[in-house]
């Protein structure tokens, strides 16, 4: 029997469902109002460019001169493409084989402090990377390429910050595919190798990739580690070692002094970056869900 | 072959990352500790910040912290036992609130920051203070401890719910002596969670809490909190780098220790309640 | 089917060892059907529970004889979905119709349930919690009471030394014991039980067996059991339901022995010679 409130006949129940439901009204409508204030405050922005037709001209690379009325922002939203593209590039694969090694290879102790490491790593501060990246990072990629803060030290700093994520959430959905699917592989004489790579990766491939969905979220969210070590220049990533600003950063670094559609069109970049991780998430949602359904049929 | 190269690769990924993580970490230590002092912590910040300490800056963040926490657990928690205990089964007010609830956790930080700088500090007029910075957090923090906590309760066994009810209990005293203690592992969890993604906020804070290094005389003052000073140490202070890391130490102490506390109350708090051996 | 039950209310010689049986319905049920949403589970059920005697239900598992106990106590008010309808006469009130307090109700009506449901609390605070929830403010009154159930379940002696420990530590037949005091210190007239031995080993099973016969007289036992033999042993009274069209129906309900030794229905006769089900 599953048990769900239909009705109560004693006060006190009713009187803290109300104020329960209340307070959840309350939340939601937080939810909202967060949503409305962003729309409200890049409002006069998004609407002088649909009436003049100059929507396209937002992702258009006609340059980002915001005291100027010039609002391109292409080479920004391309940079925070290419700084979260490489972080995951590196992270899935290096993220992944941890959590094979943890799951298969690591003896129990071994694990164990991998698994703290890990979990202290998650809970380090962007900003600590940041620090770390501008004093340590940008310094030995100057030597090799100057100006060092660069689209390169970007990708590494995030890697590292989102490798423990990663390497943990696969870690779970590794250890939660049923033990008797590699007891199974081993009865065939399958090779290690061949039972990780054909056998427990795809069978935990829907957690994985809603993990790494998120961790992608969270490298395109992310602000202070990026601003430190990417060198804030406005213009298209071309190379590994040019410097590139991203959207995040550039919300950041503006907004102290804006005013006006300046400061409407860093609420509309708020807006574009919240648009982006909805997607993830949403894509990250289905994933699971329609992999749920995968289980249940198959 | 093939296996004996596949278990080297691993090895040394494994062995690759744990070394970049323990030069993070090294390196956090040692140029910490190399300006650390136990006057670092209580003294105002000279010139900068390049010499004297981070007294006023450690206030500020605790009291930011203490807002966003005093805001979001109680209303987190009546908004995840409303989620599971009271809503009614297939409500579309609940699924929409909890899918609201999913996507405002993965919003990046930066754009709190905008919404807490565009609400509380213009439209409600806080200006820049610890107590607008403090409510932005609060927000940011909000889904995700809700949905932990939600998810802990949901857990529950429904045994108890059952057994509570056919002995005539209340279901507020359910919840009170027995779903909540029974909770307790996710709500503890959703505070750690909380008190570390508020601790080490920075974005979220640079236009709600502001800039200045003063002792705040008030929460409608403005505050600098520690993750802000070291971004501000690093970036727009040259030769800040030895103080910028010895606040990295504390603040990473910080977090550390605010967790083992949260975890400590929250246990002290249940276990007179609950004997689980 | 009516005529079958039209009725069934005739009482035969009070079976030896049984002193506690008057004939004095303490609990009249009407008509009773049950739904969820679409689904009837359960219809024109009638049939009377007699003071101080245990009635068994017996039949194939789906046939809605749980749903029909937890109608007694409106545990099925906590289902969404849930329709009842008919009557059920408890001490001159309609359970289903009259406005019922129905906190009060389940302390007058306890119930166990399949799987024992200790609460994660001490021994002490699994019997303490419903007093205190029903207003037993004095201490050495609740001592009291918390003894006697102990003592009537038998397990004052086994765990007098250790009340201050996790009820979840005992082993599966003592947390049933427990659960059976915790229903019992409430001094409920009826007691419902939804095959209580049913997750246990034989030999808790036996020992909680043997407790339920020693409550008969001082309470009003309904016990839903699967075990035929069970029900033979300990009940005054038997009843039958059966699936018919999809729907549970009480197809017999009269004295246990002659449920057992001559049935009334070739269904009954069926399922107790063990042809179906």
């Amino acid at each position: 029997m599953s048990i769900a409130m239909k009705r109560s006949n004693n006060r006190v129940d009713r009187r803290l469902g109300q104020i329960f439901s209340l307070l959840s009204a309350g939340a939601a409508l937080l939810l909202m109002l967060i949503v409305l204030f962003l729309l409200n405050e890049s409002w006069p922005f998004l609407a002088s460019f649909w009436h003049e037709g100059h929507w396209l001209d937002l992702f258009q690379s006609q340059g980002w001169y915001p005291l100027e009325g010039r609002f391109g922002m292409t080479p920004m939203i391309l940079a925070s493409i290419a700084v979260t593209l490489g972080a995951m590039l590196l992270a899935l694969p290096l993220g992944l084989a941890n959590a094979i090694y943890l799951e298969f290879y690591a003896s129990p102790v071994t694990a164990r402090g991998f698994r703290l490491l890990l979990n202290l790593l998650a809970g380090v501060p962007s900003v600590v990377f940041g620090l770390w990246g501008l004093t340590r990072l940008v310094p030995l990629i100057t030597q090799w390429q100057p100006p060092g803060a660069s689209l390169l030290a970007a990708i590494l700093v995030l890697t590292l910050m989102i490798l423990p994520t990663i390497a943990l959430t696969s870690a779970s959905a590794l250890a939660s595919v049923p033990k008797d699917l590699l007891a199974g592989s081993m009865a065939l004489g399958m090779r290690r190798k061949t039972q990780i790579l054909h056998i427990m990766l795809p069978a935990a491939r829907s957690g994985i990739a809603s993990g790494a969905l998120l961790a992608t979220a969270r490298a395109l969210g992310e602000t202070m580690a990026v601003l430190m070590v990417a060198g804030n220049v406005v213009q298209l990533p071309s190379g590994l070692f040019e410097p590139v600003r991203v959207l995040t950063a550039n919300i950041a670094l503006e907004m102290a002094y804006a005013m006006g559609d300046h400061r409407a069109s860093l609420f509309a970049s708020g807006l574009l970056l919240t648009l982006l991780v909805w997607l993830l998430s949403w894509v990250a949602h289905r994933v699971n869900s329609q992999s749920q359904r995968l289980a249940h049929h198959g | 072959m093939a296996d004996r190269l596949f278990a080297w690769l691993m090895l040394g990924c494994a062995v690759l990352v744990v070394a970049s993580l323990l030069w993070v970490l090294s390196d956090v230590l040692i140029e910490g500790f190399a300006h650390f002092s136990w006057s670092f912590l209580i003294t105002e910040p000279v010139d900068a910040g390049r010499s004297g300490g981070i007294g006023p800056i450690l206030i500020s963040t605790l009291w930011i912290l203490l807002i966003a926490l005093a805001a979001a657990l109680p209303l987190g928690l009546g908004v995840a036992i409303w989620l599971s205990e009271f809503a009614p089964r297939n409500s579309r007010f609940a699924v929409h609130t909890g899918i609201t609830l999913d996507i405002l956790a993965g919003v990046p930080s930066i754009v709190y920051g905008l919404f807490g700088n565009a609400f509380f500090s213009i439209y409600l007029g806080m200006g820049f203070s610890l107590l607008s910075g403090g409510l932005t957090l609060a927000c940011m923090i909000l889904p995700i401890f809700v949905r932990t906590c939600e998810s802990g309760l949901r857990a529950v066994s429904d045994d108890w719910r059952k057994g509570a009810l056919a002995l005539g209990m209340t279901r507020s005293s359910a919840i009170w002596h027995i779903l909540l203690p029974a909770a307790r592992p996710a709500i503890v969890a959703g505070m750690v969670l909380g008190i570390g993604r508020a601790t080490a906020e920075t974005a979220a804070l640079l236009f709600t809490s502001g800039y200045v290094d003063r002792m705040p005389e008030s929460l409608l003052d403005s505050g600098r909190a520690l993750a802000v000073h070291i971004y501000d140490l690093s970036m727009n202070v040259t030769g800040g780098d030895g103080a910028a890391y010895a606040s990295a130490l504390v603040l990473v102490v910080l977090i550390i220790s605010l967790n083992t506390l949260a975890q400590s109350l929250v246990d002290n708090w249940f276990k007179r309640r609950l004997v689980v051996s | 089917m009516n005529q079958q039950n039209a009725n069934p209310y005739t009482l035969g010689e009070i079976e030896q060892g049984t002193p506690c049986c008057v004939p004095q319905p303490l609990l009249q049920v009407r008509d009773l059907a049950v739904s969820y949403g679409e689904k009837t589970v359960l219809s024109q059920v009638s049939l009377d529970i007699y003071k101080g005697c245990i009635t068994a239900l017996i039949g194939p598992s789906g046939c809605g004889k749980t749903s029909f106990l937890t109608t007694l106590n409106r545990l099925t008010d906590q289902q969404a979905h849930a329709q009842v309808s008919g009557q059920i006469l408890f001490d001159g009130q309609d359970l289903l119709r009259d406005p019922i307090d129905t906190l009060r109700l389940r302390r007058r009506i306890g119930m166990i349930f399949q799987r024992p449901n200790p609460f994660p609390l001490s021994i002490w605070r699994n019997l303490e919690l419903p007093l205190k929830e029903h207003g037993v403010q004095d201490r050495r009154v609740r001592a009291q009471k918390i003894e006697q159930a102990l003592r009537d379940v038998g397990l004052w002696n086994e765990i007098s030394d250790r009340l201050d420990s996790s009820a979840l530590a005992l082993s599966g037949g003592q947390q049933q014991r427990l659960c059976i005091a915790r229903a019992l210190v409430l001094e409920p007239e009826i007691l419902l039980m939804d095959e209580p031995c049913s997750a246990l080993d034989p030999i808790s099973s036996g020992v909680v067996e043997e407790l339920i016969l020693r409550l008969r007289g001082r309470y009003t036992v309904i016990i839903v059991t699967h075990n035929l033999a069970q029900a033979r042993r300990v009940a005054n009274y038997a009843g039958f339901f059966w699936m018919t069209e999809r729907v549970g129906k009480l197809i017999e309900f009269g004295q246990c022995r002659h449920l057992f030794e001559s049935p009334g229905h070739e269904l009954t006769a069926a399922y107790i010679s063990g042809a179906r089900g």
